[in-house]
């Protein structure tokens, strides 16, 4: 191998086939320890799980669309509800969210990169490597002869239907496994988060002159760490129990279902703050750039982003309400749940009066973000009907709560995702996404989905479990769940009008050229895409709005601001 | 509004990233432990057959070698922030000895349970909490030995430096981390359950 010659940067590559390129360019990707990068990897990758997810959602909707169907076998009905729910809360929503952190946080900070570049692809690709996995159950072990092993025991995977003696084969297996793989991934992702931007600030970019998503993308990567551990820990537990003979689950020895249940849910439940979080940061961003004021009360909603944390650690077992806990815990769960409602009131509150008055332009992240705002609120509202003990034992494990999670979690997570992707597509590609085609994917979208999801409210209270594969025709939900899949429907069309227009836009779009919406943080200080260094000299910081500071020399905010 | 003052940015210091990411490390290890920690003293005396936490003896001698690795290992960082590479290779080295023996202990314990008491991971309910929480410990020493003994073969190619003092102090701390962890893991085992 001496006389190898090695490519020197720069020479002729002339006689280059395509292949060769495209090799290159692939092999690009999978090397690159670029914050940038590695942003666009993982929010590809969630937006490719979310079709898959989505697609799930659909099937399950054609099934239950009309009664006694069969569009579906029961079988392959567990395996898609179990897997529609896995994959978007640990595939799509952490993977989004860790990807707009990626990408933005190093950018709005004033740094060249994350703290640990490397650790950081490590990260993704354990990510990826899990989510693959979960996927490979579909055709792995037995899967090509029938319906696959894909995980069957719901997203919560209670004990004892986890245990050896019920859950033949390697359904469960994938399931814990993906997930303690995938874990790892997040856990390094969080911890990276948290180096970048207590180490790696700009001058001047003090902790309360940080842009509010960066503070949320900090507070929900504190709360990862001490929540997805849980998780990984109880899994490790399921393993043991499943392959080593072990007893933690098995009520025939002394062990306990509900210590699961425990575990599971004080995991569980931070998690569903652990999306929404990052949600409330882009709100923030884009709600306060669009209403062309600062937001209101910036220290209150770091304040009340902390506090929402904290309180997020002691609320796990308002989803237990119906095993018969004491009243001392029922009272003490059903209690500090309401108390979420504060400082998320506090958030409400404080959006709304960055609006108010404002000079608002509703292009379409914000018309997601104003959606947003409302949808949240009746989130939260039936989220403190549900606290409620008496008022859950009635509903517990109908569509109510199907209603009211999906109502935070694509109400409130899903519309602020979008709402980043117009907002952020132009700073990542360099070109802008077809207002056009963004109004209808919003109008479609914001549609379907109250179609969809007022409706279930009523068949919860109708009585309608969840996760059952179909119902007689004389139970009086026919009606409601043709209109709830017909929303579907139009959800689904919509996502795909979106995939229609990054794809379009990625060709077509006009040139967004370096600050589009005439914004305020450092990202939009650089080129769109900004370069692979970032910034080419070190900026310095005097305010919370440093764009704002250059573009009115005259009346900067650092005169102002406490 | 003239007196605003000009931010001090001549002393714009931030914390060492290392420092930063083993902190977190700590606090999501911490979760873990706690988990584990919770169902031992949860299923403690719940066991419907088989041997009970009596058969434990309390690993006094472990005990006292674990925690002087600590000591040991904050004189090794102490020797190589003054720049005294042979003091900090000693002290090093005795640490990793001090976390061997300890491990050492821990298999003859381990045998002896299994060989004379019967006790296993799949025997009872307590076999399975009592060898998960323990054994996730030891996983931890082990982790810990494979990283200091990484250090110490650079120390003996030479290859450390004073400069290296804070790598070396961010690895420490997990060191810390895993007798922290033993002294919450021995007192709920060997005191508290047996």
């Amino acid at each position: 191998m001496a006389d190898q010659t090695f490519p020197i940067p720069g020479t002729l590559d002339a006689g280059r086939s395509r292949g060769a390129a495209l090799l290159e360019w692939l092999h690009s990707w999978v090397v690159t320890v670029d914050h940038k990068k590695l942003g666009i990897l993982y929010m590809v990758y969630a937006l490719v799980f979310l079709l898959v997810a989505g697609s799930e959602a659909v099937a399950i909707r054609i099934q239950l669309a009309i009664p006694n169907n069969h569009f579906l076998s029961p079988e392959l009905y567990n395996e898609f509800f179990t897997m529609h729910g896995t994959t978007m809360v640990f595939l799509v929503g952490m993977t989004f969210i860790f990807g707009f952190g990626n990408y933005f946080v190093p950018l709005m900070i004033g740094a060249r990169d994350m703290a640990f570049p490397r650790l950081n692809a490590f990260s993704f690709w354990m990510t990826a490597f899990g989510g693959l996995f979960l996927y490979f159950s579909f055709i792995g072990g037995f899967g090509l002869y029938g319906m696959g092993s894909a995980p069957d025991v719901t997203w919560w995977a209670y004990a004892p239907l986890t245990a050896k003696a019920f859950s033949p084969g390697h359904n469960t297996d994938y399931w814990a496994l993906a997930l303690i793989v995938s874990g790892f991934g997040t856990l390094g992702a969080a911890i990276n988060i948290l180096a970048t931007v207590f180490s790696m600030r700009c001058r001047g970019m003090t902790l309360l002159r940080m842009p509010l998503f960066v503070w949320l993308m900090v507070v929900t990567s504190g709360d990862t760490l001490i929540v997805i551990t849980p998780l990984t820990a109880a899994q490790v537990m399921l393993i043991i129990d499943r392959y080593l003979g072990g007893h933690f689950f098995d009520t025939q020895a002394g062990g306990s279902a509900t210590v699961w249940m425990h575990f599971f849910w004080i995991f569980g439940h931070p998690e569903v703050y652990v999306l929404i979080l990052p949600a409330f940061g882009i709100a923030s961003e884009v709600i306060q750039v669009f209403s062309r004021k600062a937001i209101f009360g910036y220290p209150a909603m770091v304040a009340a982003s902390v506090g929402i944390a904290f309180v997020s650690l002691s609320v796990w077992a308002h989803h237990m309400f119906t095993i018969g806990m004491t009243s001392v815990s029922n009272a003490f769960f059903a209690l500090s749940t309401m108390m979420v409602g504060i400082p998320t009131g506090i958030k409400i509150f404080n959006w709304v009066a960055t609006m108010w008055g404002g000079r608002i332009r509703f292009a379409t992240p914000m018309l997601f973000c104003t959606a947003f705002v409302f949808q949240f609120l009746m989130a939260g509202l039936t989220g403190i009907m549900l606290a409620v003990a008496p008022w859950d034992w009635q509903l517990h494990n109908s569509y109510f709560v199907i209603a009211h999670f999906h109502y935070t979690l694509t109400g409130s997570f899903v519309f602020c995702i979008f709402a980043a992707i117009y907002y952020w597509y132009p700073k990542i590609t360099g070109r802008m996404l077809s207002e056009k085609l963004g109004k209808w994917h919003f109008w479609l979208f914001f549609i379907g989905f109250h179609v969809t999801f007022d409706t279930m409210h009523f068949l919860g209270i109708l009585g309608m479990p969840r996760s059952i594969y179909t119902y007689q025709a004389d139970r009086g939900w026919n009606t409601l769940n043709m209109i709830v899949s017909a929303g579907g429907i139009i959800q689904a069309i919509a996502v795909l009008i979106l995939v229609w227009n990054m794809m379009d836009s990625f060709l077509h779009g006009a040139a967004a050229g370096n600050d589009p919406w005439d914004a305020w943080t450092l990202e939009w200080s650089v080129p769109s895409p900004p370069p692979a260094y970032n910034f080419a000299t070190d900026p310095v910081v005097r305010s919370r709005r440093p764009l704002w500071d250059l573009k009115h020399p005259n009346d900067p905010d650092w005169k102002y601001e406490r | 509004m003239s007196t605003i003052p000009i931010f001090a940015d001549e002393n714009w210091r931030l914390p060492s990233r290392g420092r930063v990411a083993m902190f977190c490390l700590i606090i999501g290890e911490s979760a873990i432990f706690t988990i584990f920690v919770v169902a031992y003293v949860y299923y403690i005396g719940r066991s419907t057959y088989g041997p009970t936490p009596q058969i434990l003896d309390v690993p006094v001698f472990n005990t006292i070698c674990l925690l002087s690795s600590s000591i040991s290992i904050m004189l090794a960082e102490r020797a190589i922030d003054r720049g005294r590479i042979r003091n900090f290779g000693a002290w090093w080295g005795l640490t990793m000895l001090l976390g061997i023996v300890f491990l050492t202990g821990t298999a003859i314990e381990w045998k002896r349970l299994i060989f004379s008491d019967g006790l296993t991971i799949r025997t009872n309910l307590f076999g399975t909490t009592f060898y998960s929480l323990v054994g996730l410990h030891a996983t931890h020493v082990i982790v810990g030995l494979l990283m200091l003994s990484l250090v110490m073969i650079f120390t003996l190619l030479g290859r450390v430096e004073q400069r290296h003092a804070e790598r070396i102090q961010v690895l420490s701390l997990y060191w810390h981390f895993v007798d922290a962890v033993w002294v919450v893991v021995f007192t709920v085992v060997y005191l508290v359950g047996r």
